[in-house]
């Protein structure tokens, strides 16, 4: 007993250290929220209540994009795949006795949940106490909440297949930094992290809700807003799925061929 | 001329005690271990001197090198090299040293090694004419003719090694302080660098202030060896010197007449300075 | 005499830097190409917020276009030339800071020439279309007052940025690691800064004069340059930005001796 308790202590000590640092984290994330939240008052007011969004779904838009920042991050995260597959020490993974595409997914998904877990909490608690308008509420419905958590889920399957596929593709190039940064910043803008994706023109809507990045954080978001309510949730779950599947066939497809090509080469 | 006078240093270092209590005061309050790197010391080391400069790991050999060269203030004490204050006048201090640290490379990665050196012939506003002239002297020394053209990153240690050499001396520095400038090269390459150092001293009048653990570097380079540990002089004079020391501290250890490595090794020993 | 050797120095460092990248030539025209293409989806929210508008609390589409190339061209500029001190935690981790202090030469000018970094232009292309379109949309006369202010402007920008990278690199003398908090000052004001800053009310307007001066360079002069205001001295508001790049320079000067007797 006494030993797990010494654990705990070790791990709390290292915790506090942390803290710290999650606090000015804490801080950073709420200035931006609340910037985003006066910006989009100003264009609020400016329209007369013709937005394609309303306010306070943009507001819940805005604190939950926040919060969940570690789910969807396309940019930052995963850096240790990513820097083993650069250097070229994948190579090594090959010996051990599992598919290293499932291993490396249920590896990437454990860590981005569990910053996740750390962080969205003291954001949302704080994104509760905001004065009104910025303020954000709990869903429409229970309902709308179990909709919210499995499209949340979907999504992030999505986004962590999406990103382990462009991770694959850096495998066959010589400049995989830069292909990253292309590849992540053009899912930023079109899974609508810089705006939400009901403000797109509807042309454009039309071909981004054809790729798979309208079904990343695009829908649960706009579930818990209520922005998407009722029968409309359907098809986006649908889509969902259909992207998950698609998107997972094709990492796995894609790490065979580097799995081949590894053993061509000799590591 | 260097004079390093009565100089102490001491750094507070953050202390994290362990377990939470500690854990939990350090955020509102750090407490600090003051370690003493150098405990008065004094030397003077006269022009064209070469100066081995020795002791073990954590001795304060690099903290002296970085007060010689300017970019450490000590706490107490005084520190004239040719009459200027490294560490209060710094650009006309820095314009007659060179520096070589043997673990780190000032030369560009990716890049041919002439064109880092043309970068230091801007960076000390070196007159072509002169540049020329010296580029030509070291490239002959250190045998540089086939490495100039090669990006630094193809290059292998002893070639670096001799390239960093150069790179620390196109502007024709007085004083050459280097830091363990043989670590990790090869036989062929340390006899190198040797002979060049003394080649330079022999026709430029260069004084050489050189730490290493290598004590060959010491036989083969030096006339002169301090000896410092915990932070305090220990000796100062020549190999000789060294080794009366080592036996009168021991008449009768082993083998205190036989090489220079066991000596040393001895005398940290004795005096207690591991 | 002085200052001409410094830009020639400043230039070889840049013609260095720019001379290790091209040993990477598909790497710095994907990094180029992302860059501009993410700061074109800016401009592109822009559009899109903006569909069926006329006006954002008395701003025109054009008024807007020309602030957010304003901000745009002052942070990349920023970008560009203060790129060494984004980095300068592992230039002193390195000791490569150390190198630089034994060389008789402005530090500051070697810490900024060390790290010229080419591929940072990206988003100036966009700051360039941006301006085009604002310059037509908006209804700005183009006198020399209207070039003067727009001049100071993107120059005042850059250097209160520089300050501000400054002041994020001086934090390292006295081993402070996290910077996140000045980042929102960096990234979150050229982030939040492409909006005229009494967009997001008095309180912000407040701090973003007050404390750290963005307004001496946007809202203030962009008020003279949009024709809501004549007062004479507003055009002169960016030169403001002097003294706080001076602030930020002190602390810098602070932050060397501190670190000359502490060490690293």
């Amino acid at each position: 007993m006494r030993k797990y308790y010494d654990f705990f202590k070790l791990r709390f000590a290292t915790g506090i250290q942390y803290r710290m640092a999650s606090v000015t984290a804490l801080t950073t994330q709420l200035i931006w929220g609340l910037m985003e939240c006066l910006a989009y008052k100003a264009v609020a007011e400016a329209s007369g209540g013709s937005m394609p969004m309303d306010y306070s779904s943009i507001v819940q838009y805005i604190w939950l994009k926040e919060a969940l920042y570690v789910f969807f991050n396309t940019w930052s995260s995963d850096n240790e795949l990513f820097s083993m597959i650069t250097s070229g020490d994948i190579a090594y993974e090959l010996c051990r006795p599992l598919s290293i595409y499932s291993m490396w997914f249920s590896r990437i998904t454990g860590a981005r949940i569990a910053e996740t877990l750390l962080r969205c909490v003291p954001v949302l608690i704080c994104a509760f106490l905001m004065p009104r308008p910025y303020r954000m509420t709990l869903p429409a419905s229970g309902a709308a909440f179990m909709f919210f958590l499995a499209a949340l889920f979907l999504a992030l399957g999505i986004t962590i297949t999406f990103c382990m596929l462009v991770y694959m593709l850096c495998f066959f190039t010589i400049a995989p930094q830069g292909w990253r940064m292309v590849l992540t910043g053009a899912v930023e803008f079109l899974s609508g992290n810089v705006i939400p994706l009901p403000f797109f023109p509807k042309k454009y809507l039309f071909l981004v809700e054809l790729s798979p990045f309208a079904y990343m954080q695009n829908v649960p978001f706009r579930i818990y807003s209520g922005d998407l309510a009722g029968s409309g949730i359907y098809p986006y779950i649908l889509k969902q799925i259909f992207w998950l599947a698609a998107l997972l066939a094709a990492g796995t497809a894609l790490w065979k061929c580097a799995e081949k090509r590894m053993v061509i080469q000799g590591g | 001329m260097i004079e390093f006078n009565d100089i102490s240093k001491s750094y507070r270092i953050a202390r994290r005690g362990s377990g939470f209590g500690n854990a939990v005061r350090s955020l509102f309050l750090r407490e600090y271990d003051t370690i003493h790197a150098l405990n008065h010391i004094s030397f003077t080391i006269n022009d064209g001197e070469m100066v081995g400069y020795i002791g073990p790991n954590g001795a304060g050999k690099s903290s002296t090198i970085k007060i010689l060269s300017g970019i450490l203030s000590p706490d107490s004490g005084s520190c004239l090299v040719n009459g200027r204050v490294p560490w209060k006048e710094r650009k006309e201090h820095v314009r007659q040293i060179g520096v070589v640290f043997g673990q780190r490379s000032q030369l560009w990665w990716d890049i041919p090694v002439i064109d880092s050196f043309e970068l230091l012939q801007s960076i000390y506003a070196i007159p072509v004419s002169k540049y020329r002239d010296r580029l030509d002297e070291l490239t002959q020394l250190l045998h540089l003719e086939d490495l100039l053209k090669t990006p630094t990153r193809q290059l292998s240690l002893g070639q670096r090694m001799r390239c960093e050499i150069a790179a620390s001396l196109l502007h024709d520095p007085k004083l050459l302080f280097m830091d363990e400038p043989t670590i990790g090269l090869d036989a062929v390459s340390k006899i190198a660098v040797r002979d060049f150092i003394k080649k330079m001293n022999e026709e430029h009048k260069t004084t050489v202030i050189l730490t290493t653990h290598d004590m060959q570097d010491i036989e083969a380079i030096t006339n002169r060896v301090i000896l410092i540990g915990k932070g305090q002089k220990l000796m100062d004079g020549t190999l000789e010197d060294l080794r009366l020391a080592a036996k009168s501290l021991d008449p009768e250890g082993e083998n205190s007449e036989t090489d220079i490595d066991h000596i040393i090794a001895g005398l940290y020993a004795r005096l207690n300075i591991m | 005499m002085k200052i001409g050797e410094n830009i020639k120095l400043y230039l070889k460092y840049a013609s260095v830097c720019t001379q290790s990248i091209m040993q990477y030539k598909v790497s710095f025209f994907l990094m180029i190409t992302a860059r501009f293409m993410i700061s074109f989806c800016e401009l592109a929210a822009i559009r899109f917020l903006f569909d069926g508008l006329t006006r954002i609390k008395g701003y025109t589409y054009g008024d807007i276009l020309l602030c957010f190339a304003i901000v745009q061209m002052s942070f990349t500029f920023a970008e560009l030339f203060g790129n060494g001190f984004k980095t300068f935690s592992g230039m002193v981790r390195k000791g490569e800071f150390d190198r630089m202090m034994l060389r008789p030469r402005s530090l500051i000018l070697q810490v900024m020439g060390s790290r010229f970094e080419l591929g940072r232009t990206g988003p100036l292309l966009t700051a360039v279309i941006t301006l085009a379109l604002g310059i037509r949309h908006s209804r700005v006369t183009w006198d020399m007052a209207a070039v003067w202010t727009i001049t100071a402007m993107t120059v005042g920008g850059t250097l209160l940025f520089i300050g501000l990278f400054i002041l994020e690199a001086s934090f390292c003398f006295f081993s402070i690691e996290d910077t996140s908090l000045i980042n929102v000052l960096t990234y979150g004001a050229k982030s939040h800064g492409k909006y005229p800053i009494d967009i997001y009310g008095r309180g912000i307007l407040r701090f973003c004069t007050y404390i750290i001066p963005y307004t001496l360079f946007q809202y203030y002069p962009l008020q003279f340059l949009l024709g809501k205001a004549q007062d004479w001295y507003l055009p002169l508001c960016p030169l403001g930005t002097v003294v706080f790049w001076l602030v930020c320079h002190a602390v810098w000067r602070y932050g060397v001796k501190h670190y000359k007797s502490c060490g690293s």
